[in-house]
Formats: C-alpha cells, sequence, structure tokens
C-alpha cells in the first residue's frame, strides 16, 4: 500500500525553526517567561539543582547530629536561636531537617529533575516536534513550581520552624500543632505541595498530549527511545497519582486550619486514612522517581555500548508492568500500622512480583553490554553505576517486602539505605548521566570529562560508604528519625558506625561541589560542543547544539528505531534515526510533509 | 540483629536468611557479570559490537526465574507472618496469654497490669510508667492504644513491631524464650521528644514475676515506677538545659 500521499499531522499547527529568521524574541522572553521547552528545561534544571544543594546541605547537618550528637556544628553560630543555640541543633530543628531533607530531595530536587527537565529537554526534540503541545501551559507549569519552592523554603523562618513531621506527615503529629510544635510551617508545606501538585499535573498533560499527537511521521510507539516511553508512563502516573497527594493534602489542611477532623480519631477520623492516601500517592510516586532514570540510564547504556538496546520490547514491557503494579503495592508501607494483617498477605504478594519486571530491566542492561564495545565515557560510567546501584536497591526491597522480616525493618535505617540506594544509587546516578549526556546538546558546551570523572569517581565511592553500612545499622536496630541514638544503651556500639558514616557524608557532599564548579565553568568555558558528541541516534542528534528555536526546519522523518548502533555493513557504528535509507537528506516542504516511502505509519 | 528472645524470632530471623542468601546469590551473579562485561568488553582498537535486539528465549528464562523465586519468599514468609499477627483468628492471642494494656503517649509508654486475677479493668490492675515486666515462656497478649499521636511499639530482641494509633486498639502479643532486661523503643516519628521514648522490658522467671508484682501491689501508690523522677523528666524535656550540658 502506498502511503506517500498522506499528510503528517500537526504540520501547520506547529513553528518550525526558520533559519532565515534571527530569533529576535526580547530577553524576558527568552530566558525569563519563555514558552520553549529547552529554555524551560533549563529552567528546570537550575531551580532542581538550587533545591538538590538545599537538601544536600540539610542532610549534613542530619549526619553532623548523628556523627556528633550533641557537638557544636561547625558554623552552626550562624543558625538562629530556634534551630541551634550555640551551634548545637535541637531536636525540634532536626525533626524539621529529616522532613524537609526528604520533602526537598524528592519533591523540588529529584522528581523536577527527571520530569520537568529531561521531559521538557527531551521529549520534542525525541518525537520530532518544534516544541510541546501547549507550550503556555509548559512556561506555568515551571513558574508555579517555583514559588512552592519557596514557600517550602520560606517555612524554615516562620515561627516555630518547618514541618517537622517526616516528608510523610503523619496525623495526628501533622494536623495538631501542639503534638509538634510546629503549626505554621506545617501548613505551608501542605500549601506547598497542593501549588506543585498543580505544575506537575500541568507538565503531565503537556508530555502526554505531546507524545500521543505529535510524533514525527515513522516515529511509531516501538521506535520511541526508552526516555521518552518512561516520560509518557511516568506523566500517565503523575496525572493519577497527584491528585490524590493534593486532595489528601487539602484535607490535612483543613484538619489543621479550619477545624475538620478527617484524620483525627476524636471526632471520628481516621489516623490511617492519610496513609492509605499518602501512599496510594506515595507508591506512584516511587517509580515516578525511577522510571525515567530506568529510561535515561537505557538510553546511555545503549549509546556507551555501541549496541542495540537489548529486549526493547521486553523494556517497554517491564516498564508498563512496573506502572500498573505500583498501583496495587502501597500496603507495604503499612504493614506494621496496624492495618488488617490479611491484607499484608496480599501486598507482600503484589510487591514480590513487582520485582520481576525490575529484573527483566536489570538483565536486559546486562544484556546490552554483553558483547558490546564499551566507551566510557562520563555519562556511561554514571549510567553502569545506575544498574550496579540499582541491584543493590532493588535487592534490599525484597527483605522490606516480605512482611515478617519487616517487622523488623520497618522504621529503622535499612529503609533508609533502602531508599537511598534507589533514590541516590538509582535515579541521581542516572540524573547525572543524563546531566553529562544532555548538557552539550542544550548549553552548546562540553561538560569537562576530566572534572566529570573525578566527580563521578568520589560519588560512587563514598556514597557506598555512606549508605551501605546504613544497612547495619538498621539491623542493628537503629530506628530512623531519633536525633540522638545513644539515648538507647543497645544503639550506642553503633556510635562508630554513625561516624563512620557522617565523616563520608560530609565528603559525599564536598565532592558534588565538583559537579557544580563543572557546569558553571563549561557553561563559560567549556568545549564548544558538537550536534553529535556521542554519535548517538535519536533525532536532537542532528541540530545545532543547542537547537534553534522551533528545533527542527521542518517536520523530521523516522526511519528507524532509535538503538541501530554497530549495524554490519555501514561504515559509521551509529544510524540516525532520521537518516533515510539511502543516505540522501529528504526535507519536506512545511504545510505538509509527504511522507517518504519506507516510512511505516 | 541482636539473639531472638521471643518464640518466633528464629522463625523471623529465618526467613531473613533465606532471603539474604537468595538476594545475596543474585547479587553477586549480577555484579560480577556486570563487571566481568565491563572488562571483557571494554573498547579497544578494532573491536565491534555484536548486532542483536535480544533473545526471546532470554527474556522467557530471566522473567520465569525470577517470578518463581518471590513466589517461593513469599510462600516461605506468609506462614510466620500470620503466627506472628494471628490473623486468621483475628488477632486474638493464644487463651491463656497474660493480658497487659500499653498505652503510648508523648513521650512515654504506660503498662496497665491486670493485677493476680489477670483479668483488665478490675480493681487490683495497676499501672506502671516505661516498665514492661512479662513472665517467661508464657504468652502475653497487648492492647496497644495512644493518646496522641502514632507511636510504634518496638521490641527488637523480641522481633515486635506495631504502630499504635490513637482511636484503635491493636493486639500484639509475644511469648519470651529469655529472662533478662531488654530495650523497648518507640520506632515512629512522634515529636519532639521522640528519640528518647524508651523504656525497658524485663522478663522474670514465673516466680519472680509473681513475687515483683505482689511487691508493686503492696507499694501501692501511683503509677510512679519509673527510674526517672518527675523532675528529672522535667529538666531533660527542657532541651535548652540538655544542649548546654552537652556542650
Amino acid at each position: 500500500m502506498s502511503t506517500t500521499q498522506l499528510l503528517a499531522p500537526n504540520v501547520t499547527a506547529q513553528h518550525w525553526a526558520d533559519p532565515s529568521h534571527p530569533d529576535d524574541r526580547p530577553f524576558i522572553r527568552k530566558y525569563v517567561f519563555s514558552t520553549d521547552h529547552k529554555t524551560i528545561g533549563n529552567q528546570f534544571m537550575f531551580m532542581s539543582l538550587f533545591f538538590l544543594l538545599v537538601g544536600g546541605a540539610l542532610a549534613m547537618m542530619i549526619r553532623w547530629q548523628l556523627g556528633w550528637p550533641g557537638q557544636p556544628m561547625p558554623g552552626g553560630g550562624v543558625l538562629p536561636e530556634t534551630m541551634a543555640p550555640g551551634g548545637i541543633l535541637l531536636p525540634e530543628f532536626y525533626n524539621s531537617l529529616v522532613t524537609m531533607h526528604g520533602t526537598f530531595m524528592i519533591f523540588f530536587a529529584i522528581m523536577p529533575l527527571l520530569v520537568g527537565m529531561f521531559g521538557n529537554w527531551l521529549i520534542p526534540l525525541h518525537v520530532g516536534a518544534s516544541d510541546m503541545a501547549f507550550p503556555r501551559l509548559n512556561m506555568m507549569s515551571f513558574w508555579s513550581a517555583v514559588p512552592a519552592g519557596f514557600i517550602m523554603l520560606a517555612s524554615f523562618v516562620v515561627e516555630g520552624g518547618a514541618a517537622g513531621a517526616g516528608w510523610t506527615a503523619y496525623p495526628p503529629l501533622s494536623a495538631v500543632p501542639e503534638y509538634s510544635g510546629v503549626s505554621t510551617g506545617q501548613q505551608l508545606w501542605c500549601v506547598s505541595l497542593i501549588i506543585l501538585g498543580f505544575s506537575s499535573l500541568m507538565g503531565a498533560v503537556n508530555y502526554i498530549t505531546t507524545i500521543v499527537n505529535m510524533r514525527a511521521p515513522g516515529m511509531t510507539w516501538l521506535r520511541m527511545p526508552l526516555p521518552i516511553w518512561s516520560l509518557f508512563i511516568t506523566a500517565i502516573l503523575i496525572l493519577l497519582a497527584i491528585p490524590i497527594l493534593a486532595g489528601a493534602a487539602i484535607m490535612l489542611l483543613f484538619d489543621q486550619t479550619i477545624g475538620t477532623t478527617f484524620f483525627l480519631p476524636e471526632a471520628g477520623g481516621q489516623p490511617l486514612l492519610w496513609q492509605h492516601l499518602f501512599w496510594y500517592f506515595g507508591h506512584p510516586e516511587v517509580y515516578i522517581l525511577i522510571l525515567p532514570a530506568m529510561g535515561i540510564a537505557s538510553e546511555v547504556i545503549a549509546n556507551g555500548s555501541r549496541k542495540p538496546i537489548f529486549g526493547y520490547p521486553a523494556m517497554v514491557g517491564a516498564i508498563v508492568a512496573i506502572a500498573f503494579l505500583g498501583w496495587i503495592v502501597w500496603g507495604h508501607h503499612m504493614f506494621q500500622s496496624g492495618m488488617n494483617p490479611l491484607l499484608g498477605s496480599s501486598f507482600m504478594l503484589s510487591t514480590m512480583i513487582i520485582a520481576v519486571p525490575s529484573a527483566i530491566k536489570v538483565f536486559n542492561w546486562l544484556g546490552t553490554i554483553w558483547r558490546g564495545d564499551i566507551h566510557f565515557h562520563t555519562p556511561m560510567l554514571n549510567a553502569l553505576a545506575f544498574v550496579a546501584m540499582f541491584v543493590i536497591g532493588g535487592l534490599s526491597g525484597v527483605f522490606m517486602a516480605s512482611t515478617p522480616v519487616d517487622i523488623y525493618i520497618h522504621d529503622t535505617y535499612f529503609i533508609v539505605a533502602h531508599i537511598h540506594y534507589v533514590l541516590f544509587g538509582g535515579s541521581l546516578f542516572a540524573i547525572f548521566a543524563g546531566i553529562y549526556f544532555w548538557f552539550p546538546k542544550f548549553f552548546g558546551r562540553m561538560l569537562s570529562p576530566t572534572l566529570g570523572k573525578i566527580h563521578f569517581a568520589l560519588t560512587f565511592v563514598f556514597y557506598n560508604l555512606v549508605f551501605f553500612p546504613m544497612h547495619n545499622l538498621g539491623l542493628g536496630g537503629m530506628m530512623r528519625r531519633i536525633y540522638d541514638p545513644n539515648q538507647y544503651g543497645f544503639l550506642e556500639p553503633l556510635q562508630p558506625m554513625n561516624t563512620f558514616v557522617s565523616v563520608f557524608a560530609l565528603a559525599l557532599g564536598v565532592s558534588q561541589l565538583v559537579f557544580f564548579f563543572n557546569i558553571l565553568w563549561s557553561l563559560w568555558r567549556g568545549e564548544k560542543a558538537p550536534s553529535n558528541p556521542w554519535r548517538s541516534n535519536s533525532l536532537e542528534w542532528g541540530l545545532a547544539s543547542p537547537p534553534p528555536h522551533g528545533n527542527f526546519e521542518a517536520m523530521p522523518a523516522v526511519y528507524r528505531g532509535p538503538y541501530e548502533y554497530s549495524y554490519p555493513g555501514r561504515g559509521e557504528d551509529f544510524w540516525p534515526q532520521d537518516e533515510p535509507p539511502d543516505g540522501g537528506a529528504v526535507h519536506a516542504p512545511t504545510g505538509g510533509v509527504p511522507i517518504p516511502e519506507g516510512v511505516p505509519q | 540483629m541482636p539473639e531472638p528472645a521471643s518464640t518466633f524470632g528464629a522463625g523471623i530471623d529465618s526467613i531473613y536468611y533465606i532471603i539474604l542468601w537468595i538476594t545475596g546469590a543474585i547479587f553477586v551473579l549480577v555484579e560480577t557479570a556486570l563487571i566481568v562485561f565491563i572488562i571483557r568488553y571494554r573498547h579497544r582498537e578494532g573491536r565491534v559490537a555484536a548486532y542483536t535486539h535480544g533473545s526471546k528465549k532470554a527474556e522467557i528464562v530471566w522473567t520465569v526465574i525470577p517470578f518463581l523465586l518471590v513466589l517461593f519468599i513469599v510462600y516461605a514468609s506468609n506462614d510466620i507472618w500470620l503466627e506472628v499477627k494471628r490473623a486468621d483468628q483475628d488477632g486474638a492471642a493464644p487463651a491463656d496469654a497474660l493480658p497487659l494494656r500499653v498505652v503510648a503517649k508523648q513521650f512515654e509508654w504506660n503498662v496497665t497490669y491486670p493485677g493476680p486475677d489477670e483479668q483488665l479493668d478490675t480493681s487490683d490492675d495497676f499501672v506502671k510508667r516505661n516498665q514492661l515486666h512479662v513472665p517467661i515462656g508464657r504468652a502475653v497478649r497487648i492492647d496497644l492504644e495512644s493518646e496522641d499521636v502514632i507511636h510504634s511499639f518496638f521490641l527488637p530482641d523480641f522481633r515486635v513491631k506495631q504502630d499504635a494509633v490513637p482511636g484503635m486498639t491493636i493486639p500484639v502479643w509475644f511469648e519470651a524464650t529469655r529472662t533478662g532486661e531488654f530495650p523497648m523503643a518507640c520506632a515512629e516519628l512522634c515529636g519532639l521528644g521522640h528519640y528518647r521514648m524508651r523504656a525497658s522490658l524485663t522478663v522474670h522467671e514465673p516466680g519472680d514475676f509473681d513475687r515483683w508484682q505482689a511487691a508493686e501491689i503492696a507499694a501501692g501508690g501511683p503509677p510512679t515506677g519509673d527510674s526517672e523522677t518527675d523532675a528529672e523528666r522535667a529538666e531533660e524535656s527542657d532541651v535548652m538545659s540538655e544542649g548546654e550540658e552537652s556542650a
């Protein structure tokens, strides 16, 4: 069947790049209130990295207190009396630290980096569109995340301090100021997350619409790069999960302010209702925080191994399976909560089964590097670390999924170790991989490979020295979120290990300065980036670095999947998705793209 | 992990070790393969990567094997879980269990003992703060409650952990297998004093337990079984002075 006369969708609606006209947008439309997805991606990067620094600084303070309990913190004298008189952290401030560390890292660093930054950077370019489907909504998504972040940050300086009921904000502690000693801060926590929820929703509808509607001709579902598959599924999870969080946060805010008792037992409310709502959001959220990381790692590993991704359909299927199963496992956070233990059994089953698609992904990554031609560029090092660390995080999850074992390790440092192996060892290493990989495309400068490798080596070593011993702390019985473990005689022998962890946590924190310095230095002094520094296949690498406003000069056509590396008989070991089979460039005039022969619909 | 001191402690630990062996083996296999591949297939002049999109057989193998393994872990875990939670009997403890009530509040544990009649809510009940005393070799049933926020009743040596939720009475049971004094902790963030919401659990020989109980009843008076006086406690909650002490 001939398809040459079909017109591709959305052609006239898109504003393609026009090289004959200079980009004459005024400064404020170009860099501040920009509707260009690439600029918005960059904005998300700077915002999230700022909050990554904030969250990291909070972690340093937590580790100071645990490493040297009750000792004045160096530089702690600058903190006000209500936080650290004489540099000694107060227990109530410590509770705010653990709460805000988790909140900032999850909601304002990892999530906007993976979804806000990579979603914006990659989706239109990878599917061959000029921009997002709703560019203004996209701008609004970013500009509502900013006030949400600063409201959260401002809660440190209001009376009573920042929220201190844990990032999970279990009521009644989070709902009644007399219990936590925090009133305004706890309300700002809810307000900030409600606003951030709207930001995420605006992003999610945009991503879904763009991916469904605006794929270039030939960009079939099974030719989409895996980051796009993972972001697509992630956007669906966000669209369904975030309203639950926002709804629960509104109910909690009402309990705090206007006297409702949704979660307070005095008038018939149910504290466990919050946990069900929170984790019904919270467990899909866990996959929101790891699926895009898996997509990025897949892209970088195929590129670094110069090999097609092993088992692409299985990889896609595993993403979909994880997203589906992710909705029926939330009860594993509540095994010891007083929920009916028979429910615990069924949640154990669903939780264990979700290990299977995760295992499929790991084996396929191994299959991808097997018999490859591995180039150890900085993105690849970080992506391999992602696989190695995700394996540990995934396997430690099996212990917690087993209900009887969870009795002992629940709410101990074993959980802290697990979440950091998944979110730092997993998500953050993938984020590093992705930033090293795509920074040249969006800023036109390479990040220094030397600094990148130093940063990688220090991070990898210190990271493991910090988080692996936490498994042992947890098995030793050390509870989470305790200000001073030495209150308990049985935890005193663990103090040397806590000090050890803290020493390397501080070292890990300091090593991140190499990364931030690399970014700032390379922005102005980095080597100019060629259009395709990693000899990669997806559509963005055929464009200038950075790509012009409007991205493509005309709608691109896609001839093959994104992982055609080392195709036998080709001179090059890569094969761009938009290179026509005969090797000549085909660019149709705007206003209607005749779809070339050989492009399946 | 501390040596288990309850009847189901060893069973829980055996599941832990089963999982440790299985995940440990997978960990070694996967990480070894990763390292071997990284070294074996590193870029060298003239090296050409194999062009393959995967293998259906491999996908089936590494889907089915993990699936069977996790089903085995679920199977192995579930019996001991049901035994610990007595879920098949609506949480009811063994019939001859000694009934106790533990009420958590910021930041202490109040234990109500049934007295010689072994019935709660009778006139011979007495209350001890932050002291849980139980006899060895006999199941105890604890009705766990909270007055204010969520706490978590954690006996590390006994492999017991259960959240105390305001508005709910949650049954907990265990049977001690060793005498001695053991730590009791709060495992759920419950506010400013969470980190020092500690108590102790003393396991007595049966005769000792009766003597201890008789002595407590003879002593009578208000429930101030705490090792700390109220004045000390008030001072401790004054964090300013605590900070200065540590300095």
